[in-house]
């Protein structure tokens, strides 16, 4: 160790726990709030509500980061395909308003987890965003690194279908593909994530991951039971319509309820049980959810600010 | 003369929008000038993933002088008329002055502009640019109000070797104009102070941006195809990916990669579309035109032997990652033959208000086994059964992931299932032909699904009533029109349409809409006249035939387009034509006057002329020779019969007074003429034909 070279002391570790404890570090320094992940089952990062919701208001400053365990059912491969995971990380970053140095921050996270852009093709390739479900769509890019797809780069134009003002950028980095790239590797699962030796017990993604990949893809694809999916999509439903309608409304905990009837319509999708008819009207009742929370989120910051002004 | 210099800085620029943009910059900036009167020399866009920029150059300094003239009220007009007046020119009673004219004393104002400064114009005109710009999609940023494709970060504005005093106002931000532009994001990011164009471009491309789109894509094509020629290969050609792509660099630097060997039996469509799609490569090909196991990628970096390696293994391996998915769909898609996935299109969407997939597959497969009937060589059995299984790829994993495959991996599949070559090639050519330019199947069993599948489409819109209209053809009937109409054509098909149309209506049961198909034969007639048009046939020749009416087999239609087109060119045609015209003329011009037609019979004892005598028996003779040559189609023999007409047309003109005194020689002759132009109306409606 005591004949490292300043290079070596200054390349960033590249295990999965130290790209996200890099990524956290960076992020922090520019001012973002660290959260945890939310603690329920969602599809992406940014259902998070600190996105959702926190993109419309109150703040008129809101930055923060965080990492969020996303499920995708049907993208399960039983542990069979060296790309394709039924659950993966995101590390999310939202900043409201988006600053003008935006692709620079960025570009500074690379450099951060050590892609250095004067050592690869960096580029912004046009990709638009948009989340049918929670009814909101933004322009931008996704971020090549020689031919990689690293990151969804994207200035949010609406959520839940409210326009967003100030409008806020999200960066979204798929981490294992994004460690895949760093480390080298071709399967998922040879990951290293905790740089420890194998010998003194170090894990790669795969002990960690495998067989919780070969059984959720079993229960996703075969044995949840859909009668009780049903069920629960329409109690959920049901919940988060009479939490906004409630003389007191609770926009958190009814987005919860939104949240869960997203998880549940995908997990029936994956079970095959909706025709591609039915598909589109189980979207559009997960949005009109997100769309009521939204309301009622924003409403409720209004209400928040002019009694704090009143 | 001064020169004018414009750079709009931004984030990156879809590829697809770049073009355009620069068309529409420098159409603001012409329309703009123009309309100030402002002379220039000439204008030029540039445009490249971060900038728009634009030159126009011998700019006057200034607009002209301009002296205007108004004339206002009568002196002695009333107070509130004259107050007006002085309030629109903006002079005083005492600077207007009184002049006599031939209709009393009126005042009148002198009215001296002096002409604008031209660099005040060409700063209202970068605001109006940045406003107007017509993208695609826009969006806003920040709190700024303005919307641009992308974050606008600076603006460069030099006129006359000075930078325009100005600013863009976003609504939070503003961006005073510079003379300060950046060159390559990572390779040459500092500031760089800019004198004029020509340094603006010399200094761009010291630091590695090639302004010019035109020379981006010259040397892209000059570097891949050496990397190529290296390696005894081709690039395949793809313009649209070359276009594409030379909107992703501003530094172009083709790299060449390898494609692992144990992808090479995935087919070859899969690996050109997943390589052009997905990761924007060119493909490339053996002497034998064999795909090869090499991809071009055009990286945004310049030459370095270290990152060159680097990028080019990077590119590997998602490569890699993309075709291991590829291959495990074209491994597991072979375990399910496709036949048994012909049920599963039961889930697959066709529209809903025409109900899935799965019926219209059934729907073809009816309309197939029919139509293979006018199909000469056709077995009706191989049309079902390819119909049947044209749809089937739909639902495998390979389609779901490259829909651009869809027919092709049918063709495969079926291949692999050892369904007849009839079939597999009529799957994979059943979407045929998709434009224009694309070619049109000939086998006869890949016509009888790609017309049933064309047909049932347009007949299921048009019978809901959902047409298109202006632009809007959401679900391309037009393109599946003319679709049918070259493999009617091209295939020399002797297809009675409407009757067609029926019976695929009628496949389709109870629909909620009108219903009907009657609007569709006048579509299709829309479309030949379209398709014709741009094949340089004279629209008026087009007209002539189609005002016969009732025409649904285009194969004889155009048999008849084509002998007339040959008439009319022709000498006798072209007096025929005259003649008729004249005959015409006089027949209605008369039948306007008695408010009656001359229809009835030509009676023989009333033509005392023997120029009319000559004309009466050779219409006789011609209307024989007509009536055999319309039944036999043969619409040269019916020229010529016509042609025979002309010169007794010619003589009965010269040498008879159609109005004659006696009403009965009068009515005989207009009968005659009448008669003439029934008999050519067998033909065409000559009336149509232009002069």
């Amino acid at each position: 160790m005591a004949t490292a070279t300043t290079a070596d002391s200054t390349a960033p570790a590249r295990d999965f726990q130290s790209l996200i404890l890099t990524l956290q570090a960076y992020w922090a320094r520019q001012g973002c709030v660290i959260l945890q992940p939310y603690d329920m089952e969602v599809g992406a990062g940014t259902f998070h509500p600190a996105t959702t919701l926190r993109a419309l208001g109150p703040d008129e400053i809101w930055n923060c980061a965080y990492v969020q365990p996303s499920r995708r059912p049907t993208d399960g491969r039983y542990g069979e395909n060296p790309n394709r995971l039924q659950h993966y990380y995101q590390f999310q970053v939202l900043m409201k308003p988006s600053p003008v140095d935006s692709q620079e921050l960025y570009l500074g996270s690379l450099k951060a987890i050590g892609l250095d852009p004067m050592q690869h093709d960096i580029r912004f390739v046009e990709d638009d965003w948009e989340s049918p479900t929670l009814g909101a769509w933004g322009l931008g890019w996704e971020v090549w690194c020689d031919g990689m797809e690293v990151t969804q780069f994207t200035y949010f134009q609406q959520v839940g279908g409210i326009e967003c003002d100030p409008v806020p950028v999200e960066l979204t980095y798929g981490l294992e593909r994004l460690a895949m790239f760093i480390q080298n590797v071709d399967s998922v699962y040879d990951l290293d994530w905790d740089g420890v030796p194998k010998d003194q017990g170090g894990k790669v993604y795969g002990d960690i991951f495998k067989q919780a990949e070969w059984q959720f893809s079993t229960h996703n694809f075969e044995l949840a039971d859909t009668d009780t999916l049903l069920r629960q999509f329409d109690d959920a439903e049901r919940a988060c319509h009479a939490l906004l309608a409630h003389s007191r409304p609770v926009p958190l905990p009814a987005y919860d309820q939104c949240m869960k009837a997203s998880h549940l319509f995908n997990l029936l999708d994956a079970r095959g049980v909706i025709s591609v008819t039915e598909r589109q009207a189980y979207i559009g009742r997960v949005r009109a959810l997100a769309r009521g929370c939204c309301e009622s989120w924003v409403a409720a910051g209004k209400d928040a600010q002019e009694q704090a002004n009143g | 003369m001064a020169e004018f210099l414009l750079e709009l800085f931004s984030e990156e620029i879809p590829a697809r929008m770049q073009a355009r943009a620069a068309a529409d910059l420098k159409r603001i900036f012409v329309d703009g000038l123009q309309a100030a009167g402002l002379d220039f020399g000439s204008a030029h866009a540039f445009v490249t993933p971060r900038r728009l920029a634009l030159v126009i150059d011998e700019l006057p300094l200034a607009q002209a002088d301009r002296r205007e003239e108004k004339r206002g009220p009568r002196a002695d007009a009333p107070e509130k008329a004259i107050a007006g007046f002085l309030g629109s020119v903006g002079l005083s009673r005492a600077q207007v002055e009184e002049r006599d004219t031939p209709k009393g004393l009126f005042l009148f104002a002198v009215v001296e502009q002096s002409g604008r400064p031209t660099a005040d114009l060409l700063v209202e005109l970068s605001e109006r640019a940045v406003r107007d710009l017509p993208w695609p999609k826009s969006q806003r940023w920040a709190r700024n109000t303005q919307r641009y494709v992308r974050p606008l970060q600076a603006v460069l504005a030099i006129f006359d070797g000075v930078t325009l005093t100005g600013e863009i106002d976003l609504g939070d931000w503003r961006l005073r104009f510079t003379d300060e532009t950046r060159g390559h994001r990572f390779l040459a990011p500092e500031p760089l102070k800019i004198q004029n164009f020509k340094d603006y471009q010399a200094q761009l491309a010291d630091a590695y941006v090639i302004l010019d789109r035109a020379d981006r894509k010259a040397r892209i094509l000059e570097q891949a195809t050496a990397l190529a020629a290296a390696e005894g290969l081709r690039l395949i050609d793809d313009p649209g990916l070359l276009d594409e792509v030379a909107g992703l660099v501003e530094w172009p630097h083709p790299l060449m990669g390898t494609i692992d060997a144990a992808f090479m039996e995935i087919p070859p469509e899969v690996l050109t579309t997943s390589m052009r799609s997905h990761q924007k490569y060119f493909a490339l090909e053996d002497s034998a035109g064999k795909l090869a196991n090499r991809f071009i990628v055009v990286a945004n970096m310049a030459a370095d032997a270290d990152r060159d390696q680097t990028i080019i293994a990077g590119n590997e391996r998602v490569l890699r990652a993309r075709l291991s998915d590829a291959k495990f769909f074209w491994d597991t898609d072979r375990d399910a033959p496709l036949a048994s996935r012909v049920a599963a299109l039961g889930n697959v969407t066709f529209y809903e208000k025409l109900g899935g997939m799965a019926d219209k597959v059934t729907r073809m497969t009816d309309l197939a086994d029919y139509l293979a009937r006018s199909i000469d060589g056709c077995d009706h059995a191989l049309a079902a059964r390819a119909a049947h299984l044209a749809k089937a790829d739909l639902t495998t994993a390979m389609v779901y992931e490259f829909p651009e495959v869809q027919g092709i991996m049918g063709q495969y599949y079926a291949r692999h299932d050892a369904e007849p070559e009839a079939v597999a090639a009529a799957i994979a050519e059943h979407y045929a032909p998709a434009g224009p330019s694309d070619d049109c199947p000939t086998a006869p069993v890949s016509i009888a699904v790609a017309l049933a599948d064309k047909i049932d489409l347009l007949v299921g819109f048009f019978a809901i009533d959902e047409k298109p209209t202006g632009s809007k053809d959401p679900f391309a009937l037009r393109r599946a029109a003319l679709g049918v109409i070259r493999l009617v054509v091209e295939n020399q098909l002797r297809l009675p349409l409407q009757t067609v149309f029926d019976h695929a209506r009628s496949l389709y049961g109870d629909l909620t809409g009108p219903g009907a198909t009657a609007d569709l034969l006048p579509f299709f007639a829309d479309r030949l006249k379209v398709h014709l048009r741009e094949q340089g046939v004279r629209h008026d020749l087009i007209q002539a035939v189609f005002a016969l009416g009732g025409e649904d087999d285009l194969v004889r239609l155009l048999a008849r387009v084509e002998a007339l087109s040959r008439f009319v060119a022709s000498d006798d045609g072209e007096n025929l034509l005259i003649a008729f015209r004249r005959a015409s003329n006089i027949v209605a011009a008369e039948e306007k006057k008695a408010g009656d037609s001359f229809t009835g019979a030509v009676d023989p004892s009333h033509l005392t002329e023997t120029a009319e005598k000559a004309l009466h028996q050779a219409l006789s003779a011609a209307d024989t020779g007509l009536t055999a040559a319309l039944k036999d189609e043969d619409f040269a023999a019916a020229m010529l019969a016509l042609a025979a007409l002309r010169a007794p047309l010619d003589a009965f003109f010269e040498n008879v007074i159609v109005n004659a005194d006696d009403p009965t020689l009068r009515i005989n002759r207009l009968r005659l003429l009448t008669h003439i132009r029934s008999a050519m109306g067998k033909v065409a409606d000559f009336g149509e034909i232009e002069g």
